[in-house]
């Protein structure tokens, strides 16, 4: 199942005017709050009617302003799960988590344990959605619209409300649900954290229009992706625990490359994510040696991208991905840094901090 | 109740009759009001909600006027209504019909009051749910503005015990039919010797009165405890 979408639509000064489609898995529409994120996904639930455009999930038309088509939003079949959790207060948590399941199609009875399972919700069942923590809250929020059978979930920064521990809470459940549920899930977020831990897609907005989108680990190792500035900039790169050694780290294999983490608490042969801020990025033109760090991989310059300050963003590709530096032009001059010279990056192991690690 | 006379216990069983129905029948009709005012942007909204408060501010016996030329026997709507089996002038329904609408600004004021402090986001939520709008009001909404909705029914039941100036007015004073609990009290203290039967039913009306603000006071809590969820 994805997602195609094409609207128009105008808020007085403020407009919108994008297309895209959302394949299956994970996409993130990101951006700086006011760019339009949010309209987006209640013009796909149809709680706000764009002036114009189509809105399918694949053949199942939602929304057409050409041929009149404009379901209402308790027959679109989209599960949204809201910024704060809006759960009934006068229902238990079975009663939340069953409302929707009503109107759900038939014959999806054992849904029920495993979303509930999923999300570890078994032990609040019989609680009031007042007496949850914020956190319990959300993940009540998030089963109840998966009870109710969607064909894509919506998610407009469901963990923004919530403190980083609570964040760290949730961030798990979402992945599961992102490799586990099957169905496509349109995420809103602006925080760069979660876009890399669970983008599969990236799209990113500004002012209403699209000015990116692509595989999240394409985005993220773009030079030109530099969210909110420079300094936030940083690759995305996939790898696979290989062992735990006995000396309090783990060796991880990113495409052939062996790379050292404190510690990891999944086991062995578990796909993770890691993210490198372009600023913990060191180049070195030859094999560096007699140096503390236990990450270098070698690679080549594909691209130099310099800003307006004193700063460059070098993408280098490596065996284990494209990997981002950043450093200063001077930097740049002295090692005769360019397209497709070979050189050496540095990654600095401490910063890949525990909060860029997630699977998938 | 031996110490009613059947005179006063009878003013006594039809005020509480038709402050029943007067309740009843306006509750429907009261919630409507109550949700379009507080959700709904229309033309004429403005018009609807003076309307609706007109009886609190214009004089009672004006509104009992404007009922009796418009559904008396006489009127052309009155005799058409009569026709069809449904009287109002001078019978125990047109006491109703009149304490229903003098008590029908404090009924959709405590509703309206109430579903203002619902957030209308959670129906928002239920929408995407899949809940049809009628299913989203049975089951979000008025759950949780029963405690405004109580509160606003026993206004009007309290208010319809009382009322006199628009009955008496509408349906005038007959004992057994439209002779209520106040009617009576008027009624009695226009005879000599009537004032003990007065004083009797005066009494009355305040216990009346404070048991029913007591009951929705204990009810209004005990909902709002339940719905509020702890």
């Amino acid at each position: 199942m994805s997602l195609s979408l094409r609207l128009r639509h105008s808020f007085g000064s403020a407009g919108l005017d994008l297309s895209f489609e959302a394949p299956p898995g994970l996409t993130v529409l990101f951006g700086a709050s006011g760019a339009g994120k949010t309209s987006v996904v209640r013009a796909v639930a149809g709680l706000l009617r764009p002036d114009e455009g189509r809105i399918a999930l694949d053949e199942r038309v939602l929304f057409d302003s050409g041929q009149g088509v404009d379901l209402r939003p308790h027959r679109r079949r989209v599960g949204y799960v809201f910024q704060e959790p809006r759960l009934f207060p006068h229902l238990s948590v079975r009663g939340n988590l069953g409302y929707g399941r009503r109107f759900a199609r038939a014959g999806k009875s054992q849904d029920f344990d495993r979303i509930t399972d999923m999300l570890g919700l078994a032990p609040l069942l019989s609680r009031r959605p007042g007496a949850l923590s914020g956190g319990e809250q959300q993940r009540v929020a998030i089963g109840r619209a998966l009870l109710s059978d969607p064909q894509i979930l919506l998610a407009d920064e469901p963990l923004s409300a919530l403190d980083t521990a609570r964040k760290d809470e949730i961030l798990p459940w979402l992945e599961r649900l992102r490799d586990e549920a099957g169905l496509p899930i349109l995420y809103v977020s602006h925080s760069v954290q979660e876009v890399a831990r669970l983008a599969t897609t990236v799209i990113e907005l500004e002012a209403g229009r699209i000015t990116r989108m692509g595989p999240a680990v394409e985005v993220f190792s773009d030079p030109g992706f530099t969210p909110s500035g420079t300094r936030e900039a940083g690759a995305l790169i996939t790898a696979r625990i290989r062992s735990h050694h006995a000396d309090g780290l783990s060796e991880l294999d990113a495409g052939g490359a062996a790379l050292f983490l404190p510690r990891l608490a999944q086991p062995e042969g578990t796909e993770l994510r890691l993210r490198l801020p372009a600023s913990d990025v060191i180049l070195s033109r030859r094999r560096p040696e007699g140096l503390s760090a236990l990450n270098i991989v070698a690679g080549r310059v594909v691209s130099i991208r310099e800003g307006h300050g004193p700063g460059a963003l070098v993408a280098v590709e490596t065996r284990a991905g494209q990997i981002l530096a950043r450093l200063t032009q001077r930097s740049v001059s002295a090692l005769e840094l360019a397209e497709g010279v070979e050189c050496h990056a540095i990654l600095k192991t401490l910063s890949i901090a525990p909060g860029n690690v997630g699977s998938g | 109740m031996d110490w009613l006379g059947p005179e006063e216990w009878q003013a006594v069983r039809l005020s509480l009759r038709v402050a029943f129905w007067a309740m009843l029948a306006s509750l429907p009709p009261g919630v409507l009001c109550a949700y379009a005012l507080a959700r709904w942007r229309f033309p004429g909204r403005q018009l609807l909600n003076l309307l609706v408060h007109l009886p609190l501010v214009l004089p009672p016996v004006v509104t009992g006027y404007l009922l009796l030329i418009t559904l008396g026997r006489r009127a052309p709507l009155g005799s058409f209504l009569e026709g069809l089996g449904i009287t109002f002038a001078f019978h125990w329904t047109g006491a109703a019909l009149a304490a229903a609408i003098m008590g029908f600004p404090l009924l959709v004021r405590a509703i309206r009051l109430s579903l203002e402090a619902v957030d209308p986001k959670l129906e928002e939520a239920a929408a995407t749910l899949g809940a049809p709008p009628v299913w989203r009001f049975l089951t979000v909404t008025l759950p949780l503005i029963l405690p405004g909705l109580l509160a606003g029914a026993v206004l009007s039941f309290a208010k319809a015990m009382g009322e006199f100036g628009a009955t008496i007015t509408f349906v005038s004073n007959i004992p057994g039919e439209t002779r209520t609990l106040p009617s009576a009290i008027y009624a009695f203290l226009q005879v000599p010797g009537g004032e003990a039967s007065a004083l009797r039913l005066v009494a009355l009306s305040v216990i009346l009165a404070m048991s029913a603000l007591a009951l929705s006071e204990l009810l209004a809590h005990r909902i709002a405890r339940r719905v509020r969820g702890a």
